[in-house]
């Protein structure tokens, strides 16, 4: 009798398995419908509740305003920069509303994202011959990440500075965070503190971990995802 | 009566009487304590880690996201290694399959709680009481389950995306049901200090036996508790 309710709880997790992505799909609407109205916040503690979930991979990060937050641009470039949060906010501002896909499944739909265009920036510091790559660093001192310099002048990728229409949060990697629309957020490095113009691709920290350093959504990292750019 | 010297006096009156060393029942032994406290240590390691990886408060205050996965997936894939091991126990051996067996008495105890009914007498139980054969056959079962859906989330390789899907949607509502199974099976130990004292030290008070688990054979007969059929031994449900 206990192994026949064991042997049950083995089928259910295998019936799980399969019924689960459409379940999580039904679970998903409901759940996000609940967790607009829950004014106590506890539906978003449940599993597919929705909504961003919070990743670190350094054990605190310091938090930064506009009196010491610094964006520093260097490496192939001919006018190396230190910009300060003022300074980003006055230059042109692009909106872009995205759905944003995580590599590890959840989804938020249609979020939007504001800041200066990455080119911008490298227009501006003058990108020498010979470069090829884009270094992020991160003032939460252990994240980085890369990008072609193709990709980084694409004009979906963003030095952010407002996120779902706010300043960026601190848990949303603020003052200022990347933005890379058509990739995995994986991408879109939080807490940027940091842009050098290299020579070659150099993976950041999940790269060196396994993660794709093209992370085009539904196109790499063994997914399928519906493209975000 | 004539007293004698030394045994006079009020001191002897009212000594407590000592310790009876057949008061106490032996329930577990060393091995089985063992794999309870290495699983028990297991787990708490696991539901912390995911805790830090899953709750957002949590998850700002550790950060530390590769390392907390890292111990996450270790303890989890070994919860299941101390019961494994402790297979070679021949006192555990015996235990799982009073675990394993469901007798008449059991219904009636399960009908009991149902009622809510607490008087003595009503819920008849041998070593283990049904709600105890629900919990270790329904936790063996989950913890099967969580290490076949992380190992699927683990191994990205292993599975296609839409099999990852279903068990990552498997793996954290059942994260969910164990977070709560386990916190009940915390608080009743909680609640029982002798019950705790059996799985700490190996051995009950011989009236705690006789009040939880009347149909536990061994005490009765056998004080020294080796051996000694079991009356949970009686018809069998399967």
């Amino acid at each position: 009798m206990g192994r026949r309710l064991v042997l049950t709880m083995l089928g259910l997790g295998a019936a799980g398995v399969v019924a689960g992505p459409a379940l999580q799909r039904v679970l998903e609407s409901g759940l996000g419908a609940v967790a607009d109205k829950d004014p106590t916040g506890l539906s978003g503690l449940l599993p597919n509740g929705g909504g961003f979930r919070y990743y670190s991979v350094a054990s605190s990060v310091p938090r930064k305003s506009a009196t010491d937050y610094r964006l520093t641009i260097d490496g192939l470039v001919d006018r190396p920069a230190t910009y300060t949060l003022d300074r980003l906010r006055a230059l042109p501002q692009t909106r872009l509303v995205r759905d944003v896909q995580c590599v590890t499944g959840w989804r938020v739909p249609e979020t939007p994202f504001e800041g200066v265009r990455l080119s911008t920036l490298l227009d501006a510091a003058g990108v020498r011959p010979g470069a090829k790559a884009v270094r992020f660093t991160c003032f939460d001192g252990t994240y980085s990440e890369s990008l072609t310099l193709d990709q980084a002048r694409r004009p979906d990728v963003l030095v952010a500075l407002r996120m779902q229409d706010k300043p960026v949060a601190h848990s949303h990697g603020g003052p200022v965070r990347l933005y890379v629309a058509p990739m995995y957020f994986y991408k879109s490095a939080k807490w940027l503190s940091g842009i050098t113009v290299t020579d070659s691709v150099k993976p950041g920290y999940w790269e060196e971990l396994g993660y794709d350093v093209d992370a085009w959504v539904g196109r790499s990292n063994g997914r399928d995802d519906a493209p975000t750019g | 009566m004539t007293s004698t010297p030394g045994s006079g006096g009020p001191t002897a009156a009212t000594m407590p009487p000592p310790a009876d060393p057949t008061g106490r029942v032996h329930r577990f032994s060393r091995a089985e304590r063992w794999v309870h406290r290495t699983t028990a240590w297991l787990m708490l390691l696991c539901v912390a880690t995911a805790a830090c990886l899953y709750l957002p408060q949590l998850a700002e205050l550790v950060g530390r996201r590769h390392l907390v996965v890292t111990v996450h997936q270790w303890s989890g894939l070994l919860i299941p290694v101390p019961l494994l091991a402790g297979l070679v126990s021949r006192a555990l051996r015996a235990d799982l399959s009073r675990l394993n067996r469901f007798g008449p008495h059991d219904r009636q105890w399960l009908r009991a709680v149902r009622r809510r009914d607490r008087r003595p007498g009503s819920r008849p139980a041998g070593k283990f009481n049904a709600g105890q054969k629900l919990y270790a056959a329904w936790i063996a079962g989950a913890v099967l389950v969580m290490t076949g859906t992380g190992l699927l989330m683990w191994f990205t390789g292993l599975a296609p995306l839409v099999w990852r899907t279903g068990a990552t949607f498997v793996h954290d509502w059942l994260a969910l049901a164990i977070g709560i199974v386990l916190a009940g099976h915390m608080a009743m130990a909680l609640a029982d200090p002798e019950a705790r004292r059996g799985m700490r030290t190996g051995s009950v008070e011989r009236h705690w036996a006789r009040a939880e688990h009347p149909l536990w054979g061994e005490f009765a007969e056998r004080p020294d508790g080796r051996s000694g059929e079991s009356r949970d031994d009686s018809p069998d449900l399967r």
